[in-house]
């Protein structure tokens, strides 16, 4: 095949994350300690670059290029542009907290630009080869961050486990990759597609092929019963660097599963033979799991952990229901859980501050007494999380719901409502900690400007999709097509 | 045309604004904060006069109606209007706002501009719960009234208020979220999630059982119904003197209209056939609870219960009409059940709203709501000790007073359905009288018992106007109920008419 020019088109908002992690590994060798401000803003102007290049080459048509190993569809580019900003909210909340513990250091930026490429990689690709390079390009990545701060044992523990586990993890997907390659005869999920409606192929291996993947899937989702890393990883990393991890992955963990489920394997979710049935049992035990034992918690990021699980769940339950619909509600709930999940742990950096760390319940109290704007951000945060109109994640779950029940699993909604229930719980108790109680630390806040128009930016637009959710849904359907 | 402006949204938005606008000055200037509250307050409730007046009684339809795509892509809509059921409990709504934010003038010392918004949020939500003829709509107004309840138990209520919230607020959320999958289960019948083509969707007798189950569960927690009537007490006695009189005079309405809106219309075969448990709980309410009331030692825990109590005569009221239906073929007994419900609503928004205001002007002064700290009242207090004898004979249902109206409407339905209902609703005549006087006499009569009774100072300005303004409203719909009996009586029978018709 010629090589042509105009097929990089395309991969334009790839090769712009590549040039700017280059270009930021350069510059932050040449530059002093005290210039190191530098590669933060090239970072973050960067980032926003390339939301415009992949704005610029989005179109409503779908690409496939590189002999049929990347895609780009309308679906990549929403991804894309979400993973971005959230990138550039969760770098902008990292940046004092990094400067204030000495952690202010270029290969941040860097590792976290890479992992943005992984991302980017994941969410376009078209093959399991494809799909395995930028799942791990973004995994390597995210390893060396958690363990960012050499100097914290609870960093570089959380470090290792999450490396070993998510190795296994990536030996599993690997593992079934190999059995579907071998029973298909193809990598390609378009191809994958065409194969599996002729039914040409060992379907014992299929299953098992099936489920390998979709085990790999849920570690890196971090669905029960593979989540052990998920509480571990948030309570042991900087909060910095959790900020990130806890947003943009989560879209590209969609987008893992929308390709590796829906692109290829879509005729196989029926009933429980097929990934529909796995989704079910791993999206009951999420919510369930995570709601209940994040109750028991008191350290809030583990808390947020526990909350991520039931969120996977949620999540989970969308893609499940197998119709575009079902498809649409997840993404819209994978988008708005980022913002949510960016927007919490932007105010617990926001607490912090230098020799100190807020990471107990406790250090939520009397909030509103030392600052009730920000506390009135927090509530809608937390209410948000919660599923409690007017914000948006009462419209994220309200969509769920709707795809559940429209393909007639209503008992499956049921329970779904029922660990909402018991997740309102925790949530609410973090206002109470907020509004009710007395703070144990006098100590106003301080906060830089950017951080505190981004965190009110955050919490508001909770309020304000809650109100008008039609136009980030209209977005999410019409990337997946319907 | 004035019908053609919205004012429904005007009187759903310009408090939700106006409180956000309180919000936002903060605490520096108090004073001005209370008077911009007080200015919003009064302004929304001359706005949502003109449901009043413009309002055409002769029909059953919608008027008022305002409707706008809202997510297109799954049907939901902002629609909404008011018909003779929903139009009364809006105007009790704005009227209540402005006394809450008036009593709440001098007390409320920390934050009272979030404490104020708070209430201003409330009411603009609390009217799109009333106004909403989309069903998300009305869910998001529905859980959205949990927030700032929550904040203003939680915040400004006494020293268990903690618990009380997180009760409050978790048995609300219990309950109403499973209505949520009751909604959508019905969207996909019917297409969109207008409530008023719920009302003529064909449903099978066990879709309407468990879709009225789960409309049940919502309500009744609402209303609220024996056996889930617990954290009313709680979250009563904990909350702030304006908490418990939203509470009481308007929270609790919801309920009972959802019953009227919901599960009449949407379910009326399995009103039918679980009418028997409806009744059942109602009287219980009725009876029981109204002993309950009688051995509270707590002023407000007691006037909790009596709420409890009087809600029972709504929902008796809206479900002996299918029993009526079957022993009569005149409808007119079951008119007088279903207006004697609300008229109970109503007026049980005046009178627990002024027994409440009662205790926290009392409260204020003493810092106690034990009955057992007060006695005498009257020697140092005699203007406040009438409005509140005044008061307690209208919940006893003293006839003249607006707690007569309701009760009697209900009552003489409730003979027409069947004699031990009547006579079991009528004890209340008696247990009422007995706690509801029995109360005022320990309180207010009698020697000035403490050093505290003693150094009281009567009412002031404020409290006067508040309380002389519900007195006011009492006594008008006590004397002259037959506006507000005209005003809904074609929605009534409309609802009667349509719920006589099976739907399998």
């Amino acid at each position: 095949m010629q090589f042509d020019a105009t097929q990089l088109i395309p991969v334009l908002p790839e090769i712009s994350l590549l040039t700017l992690a280059c270009l930021v590994l350069l510059v932050d060798l040449f530059i002093r300690e005290e210039q190191r401000i530098a590669s933060y803003v090239i970072t973050q102007v960067g980032l926003l670059v390339t939301v415009a290049v992949t704005l610029a080459v989005a179109s409503s048509e779908t690409q496939i290029i590189f002999d049929g190993s990347y895609i780009r569809d309308p679906m990549s580019d929403l991804l894309k542009v979400g993973v971005l900003l959230v990138t550039f909210i969760s770098f902008l909340y990292a940046k004092d907290y990094l400067i204030q513990r000495d952690l202010f250091k270029g290969e941040f930026y860097t590792l976290g630009l890479f992992a943005v490429l992984g991302m980017t990689v994941m969410i376009s690709a078209n093959s399991f080869l494809t799909i395995y390079l930028g799942l791990e390009l973004l995994a390597l990545c995210l390893y060396a961050l958690v363990a960012f701060n050499r100097d914290s044992p609870q960093g570089a523990e959380a470090g290792m486990k999450y490396f070993v586990l998510g190795a296994l993890a990536s030996g599993m997907l690997l593992y079934g990759i190999s059995m579907i390659y071998g029973t298909t005869g193809t990598l390609q999920f378009d191809e994958l597609a065409q194969v599996v409606s002729k039914g040409d192929m060992n379907q014992i291996v299929m299953i098992f092929g099936i489920v390998f993947l979709v085990i790999g899937l849920a570690f890196k989702l971090g669905a029960v019963p593979f989540h052990m890393w998920v509480p571990d990883v948030y309570h042991g990393a900087p909060t910095a660097v959790v900020a990130f991890l806890a947003s943009a992955p989560k879209i590209a963990a969609f987008a893992l599963a929308m390709r590796l489920l829906v692109d290829g394997l879509a005729e196989l979710n029926g009933g429980w033979q097929g990934w529909q049935g796995m989704l079910i049992i791993l999206a009951v035990l999420s919510m369930g799991v995570g709601n209940l034992i994040a109750i028991a918690q008191t350290n809030i990021k583990r808390m947020l952990a526990y909350s991520t699980i039931s969120h996977v769940g949620f999540i989970m339950l969308g893609i499940l229901a197998g119709t575009k619909e079902g498809y649409t509600a997840a993404m819209f709930y994978t988008l708005v859980y980022a913002l949510m999940s960016a927007g919490a742990f932007g105010i617990i950096i926001a607490l912090s501050r230098k020799g100190f760390e807020a990471e107990n319940l406790d250090d939520m109290k009397g909030l509103n007494q030392r600052n009730p704007w920000f506390a009135g951000m927090m509530l809608l945060l937390m209410f948000s999380m919660a599923g409690v109109p007017p914000t948006v994640g009462f419209f994220a779950k309200l969509f769920v719901l709707d795809a559940v029940i429209s393909v007639d699993l209503t008992w499956l909604a049921l329970v779904g409502v029922a660990f909402s229930i018991i997740g309102a719980f925790y949530y609410i108790r973090v206002v109470k900690l907020i509004y009710f109680d007395q703070p144990e630390d006098e100590t106003p806040l301080s906060i830089g400007v950017d951080t505190q128009v981004m965190l009110s930016i955050n919490g508001l637009s909770m309020l304000v999709l809650g109100l008008f959710p039609a136009g980030l849904l209209s977005l999410c359907a019409a990337a997946i097509g319907s | 045309m004035i019908a053609d402006w919205p004012i429904l949204s005007l009187t759903v938005w310009l408090p939700i604004v106006g409180g956000f606008m309180v919000l936002a000055s903060g605490d520096r200037e108090a004073n001005a904060t209370k008077w911009t509250a007080l200015t919003i307050a009064i302004l929304t409730f001359i706005v949502s006069l003109p449901l009043w007046f413009a309002f055409d009684s002769a029909t059953a339809d919608m008027q008022f109606v305002e409707r706008v795509p809202w997510v297109p892509g799954f049907d939901i809509e902002y629609y909404m209007g008011v018909d003779g059921i929903s139009m009364p409990l809006i105007i009790l709504t704005t009227f209540i706002t402005p006394l809450v934010v008036i009593a709440g003038w001098e007390v409320i010392q920390y934050r009272p501009s979030q404490y104020m918004a708070a209430f201003l949020i409330m009411e603009g939500v609390m009217v799109g719960v009333f106004s909403a003829l989309d069903a998300m709509l009305f869910y998001v107004f529905w859980e959205a009234m949990l927030i700032p309840m929550f904040l203003i138990i939680g915040v400004w209520g006494g020293p268990n208020r903690v618990y009380a919230t997180i009760k409050f607020f978790l048995y609300t959320f219990f309950g109403s979220v499973f209505m949520l999958v009751a909604l959508i289960y019905m969207y996909f019948q019917s297409g969109s999630f207008d409530i008023l083509g719920f009302h003529t969707l064909k449903l099978g007798l066990t879709e309407q059982i468990l879709i009225f189950i789960a409309f049940l569960l919502a309500f009744a927690v609402k209303v609220p119904m024996w056996p889930v009537h617990t954290w009313l007490p709680d979250a009563h006695v904990e909350a702030p003197t304006g908490g418990s009189v939203i509470l009481a005079a308007i929270m609790l309405k919801i309920g009972g209209y959802g019953f009227l809106r919901f599960s009449l219309p949407i379910t009326p075969d399995a009103s039918h056939t679980l009418d028997w448990l409806i009744i059942g709980m109602s009287l219980i309410a009725v009876v029981y609870i109204g002993f309950v009331a009688l051995i509270q030692q707590d002023m407000k825990k007691l006037i909790a219960y009596s709420s409890i109590a009087h809600m029972g005569f709504v929902t008796l009221g809206f479900f002996i009409v299918f029993i009526i239906g079957q022993n009569s073929d005149s409808t007119s007994g079951a008119v007088l059940g279903i207006e004697g419900g609300m008229v109970q609503m109503v007026s049980h928004g005046f009178i627990s709203a002024a027994m409440f205001l009662c205790v926290g002007v009392l409260y204020d002064r003493l810092h106690s709501r034990e009955i057992k700290d007060y006695g005498g009242v009257v020697n140092t207090m005699p203007v406040f000790a009438a409005f509140m004898v005044f008061f307690a004979m209208a919940n006893a249902g003293l006839p003249g007073t607006s707690g007569f109206v309701g009760e009697f409407m209900v009552i003489l339905a409730s003979f027409q359905a069947d004699f031990w209902y009547a006579f079991l609703a009528a004890t209340t005549l008696i247990i009422g009288a007995a706690y509801t006087l029995w109360m005022v006499k320990r309180v207010v009569f009698g020697d000035v018992t403490s050093d505290g009774v003693a150094s009281l100072e009567d009412m002031n300005r404020r409290e006067f106007i508040v309380l002389g303004t519900l007195a006011a409203a009492v006594l008008l719909l006590g004397l002259w109920p037959a506006p507000l009996v005209e005003v809904m009586d074609a929605s009534v029978n409309n609802l009667l008419q349509h719920i006589a018709v099976s739907k399998l």
